[in-house]
């Protein structure tokens, strides 16, 4: 493929050309990492760029420009991995790195042949652009000035806006003990907008946002930052107006988008590899069974143009797919990085990452969503006598062990007798992931993606994500709420 | 508590040469900030090594060197900032470092509360904390006691059947802080950790529980052996956990998920959130918040102890206060810059509280249960369901269920709810089981009544 061969040439000249190395030099590097009984190894190279502005009171106050230069060496021997990393890319002390990542191995002869590099297969879902410099600053300032307009013109319970924008520009170079050679240029832009409303002495928060892997340019395109301000103004007022909520196992209604957060709690890490490799998921050993109500299906799909969650190729120069989770309720897939994928006896599948050079990389979620059902999503909420409909999430968490996932409404609402009703305070769902989906008795025809702002934190290594689903009904669902 | 290792002095990694050679990075960094025209600047570098291993049943599953060090600056023209880091220490690093942040101080408004701590706020004197306490362990003994601490689980009982490992890792580091009031601090510090995650299971399911000790010092630490016994132990005391029915009851906080309900307190009076009214408590000041025998204060200098530190991130010299007496509060938690907002002075506080700490009082966890009755032991929360505008706090929880002041059986799948305005006027009484293994201490933690949802 010309693109990915121009992905690799790209990364060859961001991070290995200014240190003066060449393939040979890589081939020594591999040869030292492979000395011993070495099953695979990689470098990663990368270097990422990130600026972000912050905007409270009326005024661009902040900004921060940061640089993350580096390559991580990792040598595997069966289910042991060694890893060491510099942030000096230069010869030296990448042969110091590899030498130590080495150690895990058992010495003994190594039957390594000449490597001959390539570049590997990519996808080409976004622009190879730095967003850092997609627009001058004193727009980047005037935008955010803008945003905190928008905001307190809405309403004049308005009393604090805090919004800001960050840029992220990072060139990925994987090379593999295969030979294979995989590059990546990956934008990545936010805004976020956070507002306090007060009245009558109570004060409520709201927040909005959005994102993706593209520049500036497109993130400020037409009206859609004013209208995250819009959205945080408005998640505010509504819970100003917010009465306590329920305690107790209900009927919940989740609506389309970020709700999604649902699924990459209940079930996402649960069906990842390295937890189902080692038998530590309420997952593990579950191929073929029915987890989910027959109107279910999941994907995890890292190949979504533009989204925040999506990759050309993952961390280990694997090309992104559309992985099949759960279909019609059977669950039928796991997501697998390299090492994963080798000692379960099954293809890799793109989800290898890592949040650096750093550190190393592990099965991890891209853009995890459910498809489309039949239903109106008015008569889902019509179909309901008494019960929740949660909108709006904050974080969630999840033992994987026990299944047991929680996830924090933001904005939520009384449904009685088939009508939302009165918006009651956040609360935090918890529910048992192996059986959460299987009371899902109505799917949405609404899809909706987040609006891309996700980050997903796993053993101390944060990631972007995205995830989406339709409206959904879950005939019971444990509400963490004050009223019992 | 046993030794884990032979007590011995072992040679920092980062000598005098490593201290001098930050130094110089920071300040090359506030020359050429004052080439580029700046009124004012800071810098910090920092260098640190590590080793991290984890073996997983019986055998090592990853060998992990780390190694990092960076450099951050803040620029002042005025009242206008910027601020910019790097992983580059290179002459050429620092140089574009610094102008990047000039770059950004172009483009911020005027702020008049922006700046350096104020002179006379430095830290003068810099105590010796006794924070450096090497180890120079090889990967071959930390493969060793990381092996030792794993086993001990999984003999303990045929139910420990799976494991996520038993982990034993090793930090150093050295940083230094400089600013154009000429100010220069240096800290070096240690920190070792041996832990352990295994999973119990029987005909009920599968419930994981870990267990870790850490401190700066490696003869401080418990045995592995102990470390791997107490995570099997509370592994298998979950198992066969089930629901709750909704209700109201009162609820201990086991010691170490207890420290969040303190932090959950300093997030709420950081002047970052004061400043911005995004906190439940703006305007407490001298207001009571808690039942009027608690006492919360923080020991900066506390010899040895992990928050322990002579100087904040803008090398204002620490001292030891009370933030809350007689269940009043005190002052609040300040920076420069939040201080200035309020028109108050820093509390010292740029990065964080050190060594926080609430009064104990003289019942173990067993005598706490008694004084509970019956109500709920919690000893894990997930999610983040904590507002700190609105206090509003509602959070996934797992422990156990108690009558009569004993265990009747292990809860999971319920939450708990309130606010945290009702929840620290509830505090009945605080155990003296005291966490030490972070930068907050306290014992476990009586609350008369919380909201349990469940079935």
């Amino acid at each position: 493929m010309d693109t990915s061969k121009d992905l690799v040439k790209q990364a060859r000249r961001s991070l290995l050309e200014p240190a003066g190395l060449g393939e040979n030099d890589l081939a020594r590097l591999m040869d030292r990492l492979l000395s011993g009984q070495v099953d695979y190894a990689d470098i990663y190279f990368q270097h990422s760029r990130h600026e972000s502005w912050s905007l409270e009171e009326g005024q661009v106050k902040s900004g921060a420009h940061s640089i993350e230069c580096g390559a991580g060496v990792r040598a595997v021997a069966g289910e042991k991995s060694g890893f060491a990393y510099s942030d000096d890319i230069v010869l030296p002390a990448l042969l110091e790195a590899a030498g130590a990542a080495r150690a895990i191995a058992v010495q003994g002869e190594s039957a390594t042949a000449p490597i001959r590099w390539r570049a590997g297969e990519a996808r080409r879902l976004y622009q190879v652009a730095d967003p850092v410099a997609s627009i001058p600053d004193q727009e980047k300032v005037a935008v955010l000035e803008r945003i905190e307009r928008e905001a307190r013109a809405q309403d004049p319970r308005v009393k604090q806006v805090m919004a800001s924008l960050a840029a992220v520009h990072e060139v990925i170079l994987v090379a593999r003990s295969d030979g294979t050679l995989a590059g990546d240029v990956r934008p990545l832009v936010r805004v976020n907008v956070t507002v306090i409303a007060e009245s009558n002495g109570r004060r409520e928060v709201g927040t909005g946002g959005g994102g993706g892997r593209f520049t500036y340019r497109e993130l400020l395109a037409g009206d859609t930052v004013l209208g995250f301000a819009r959205e945080a103004v408005r998640q505010a007022l509504v819970n100003l107006e917010a009465v306590d909520a329920p305690a107790g196992d209900m009927q919940v209604v989740l609506g389309p988008g970020w709700p999604g957060i649902l699924l990459h709690e209940a079930i996402g890490h649960g069906l990842e590899g390295d937890f189902n490799r080692k038998g530590t998921s309420a997952f593990a050993g579950r191929l073929g069974q029915n987890v989910a109500s027959a109107e279910v299906t999941v994907v995890d799909d890292g190949t979504l143009q533009d989204r925040r969650g999506s990759l050309n190729v993952d961390d280990e120069g694997t090309p992104t797919n559309r992985t099949v989770l759960i279909e019609n309720g059977v669950l039928v897939g796991y997501m697998q990085d390299l090492l994963n994928a080798r000692l379960m006896g099954v293809a890799p599948t793109g989800n290898g990452r890592r949040e650096s050079y750093a550190h190393l990389p592990m099965p991890r979620m891209t853009n995890t969503y459910m498809l489309a059902g039949k239903h109106d999503p008015k008569e889902i909420i019509a179909s309901v006598d008494k019960g929740l409909y949660a909108v709006n999430f904050g974080g969630g968490q999840v033992d994987i062990t026990s299944g047991k996932f929680v996830f924090s409404a933001s904005e939520a609402y009384l449904i009685e007798k088939g009508k939302v009703t009165r918006p009651v305070k956040g609360a935090t769902l918890i529910g048992n992931g192996p059986d959460v989906l299987t009371r899902v008795s109505m799917v949405g025809d609404d899809l909706a993606l987040d609006s891309g702002v996700g980050t997903c934190g796993k053993e101390g290594q944060s990631v972007p994500v995205g995830v989406g689903q339709p409206t959904l009904k879950i005939d019971r669902l444990t509400v963490g709420g004050t009223q019992t | 508590m046993t030794v884990a290792a032979p007590v011995r002095v072992d040679t920092p990694i980062f000598g005098g040469d490593a201290r001098e050679r930050l130094t110089d990075v920071a300040q090359a960094a506030l020359a050429e900030a004052r080439a580029q025209g700046c009124s004012a600047a800071e810098a910090g570098a920092h260098l640190s090594q590590g080793l991290s291993v984890t073996v997983r049943l019986g055998d090592v599953e990853t060998l992990e060197q780390t190694r990092d060090k960076g450099l951050s600056v803040a620029v002042y023209f005025g009242t206008r900032n910027g601020s910019a880091s790097t992983t580059d220490l290179s002459p050429a690093a620092v140089r574009e470092t610094v102008r990047a942040a000039c770059t950004i101080a172009r483009y911020t408004a005027e702020d008049d509360c922006a700046g350096l701590a104020d002179p006379d706020k430095l830290a003068r004197d810099i105590p010796q904390l006794d924070l450096l306490h090497p180890w120079n362990l090889g990967a071959d003994r930390a493969i060793e006691l990381a092996r030792d601490c794993e086993a001990a689980a999984l003999d303990l009982d045929a139910r420990i059947r799976n494991s996520e490992g038993g982990s034993v890792s090793t930090y150093e580091g050295v940083e230094v802080y400089t600013n154009t009031h000429g100010f220069v601090g240096t800290l070096a510090g240690t920190r070792h950790n041996v832990s352990a995650s295994v999973i119990a299971q029987d005909q009920s399911g599968m419930q994981r529980d870990y267990w870790f000790t850490v401190s700066r010092r490696p003869d401080a630490l418990e045995a592995p052996a102990a470390v791997g016994v107490r995570a099997a132990e509370r592994a298998l005391a979950r198992l066969g956990a089930r629901k709750l029915s909704t209700r109201r009851a009162p609820v201990i906080y086991e010691a170490q998920i207890a420290t969040s309900l303190l932090s959950h307190f300093i997030g709420a009076i950081r002047g970052e959130s004061l400043y911005r009214g995004a906190s439940f408590l703006i305007d407490h000041l001298g207001k009571s918040i808690f039942p009027s025998f608690v006492r919360i204060h923080e020991q900066p200098h506390l010899p040895g102890a992990l928050g322990s530190a002579p100087f904040d991130n803008e090398g204002v010299a620490t001292a030891a206060r009370d933030i809350v007496r007689d269940g009043v509060l005190q002052g609040y938690v300040l920076d420069s810059y939040s201080a200035r907002k309020l028109k108050m002075q820093t509390t010292g506080n740029a990065g964080g509280v050190h060594n926080l700490a609430i009064d104990t009082g003289n019942l173990g966890l067993d005598e706490l249960l008694k004084l509970m009755g019956t109500g709920l032991l919690v000893t894990e929360l997930i999610g983040f369901g904590v507002n700190t505008v609105t206090g509003d706090y509602s959070r996934g929880a797992a422990g156990f269920w108690v009558e009569n002041g004993a265990i009747v059986h292990p809860v999971e799948e319920i939450t708990i709810a309130g606010n945290l305005r009702d929840l620290y006027r509830g505090i009945a009484a605080v155990g003296n089981d005291v966490e030490l293994r972070g930068n907050v201490r306290t014992g476990s933690i009586l609350i008369d009544n919380i909201t349990i949802a469940g079935s």
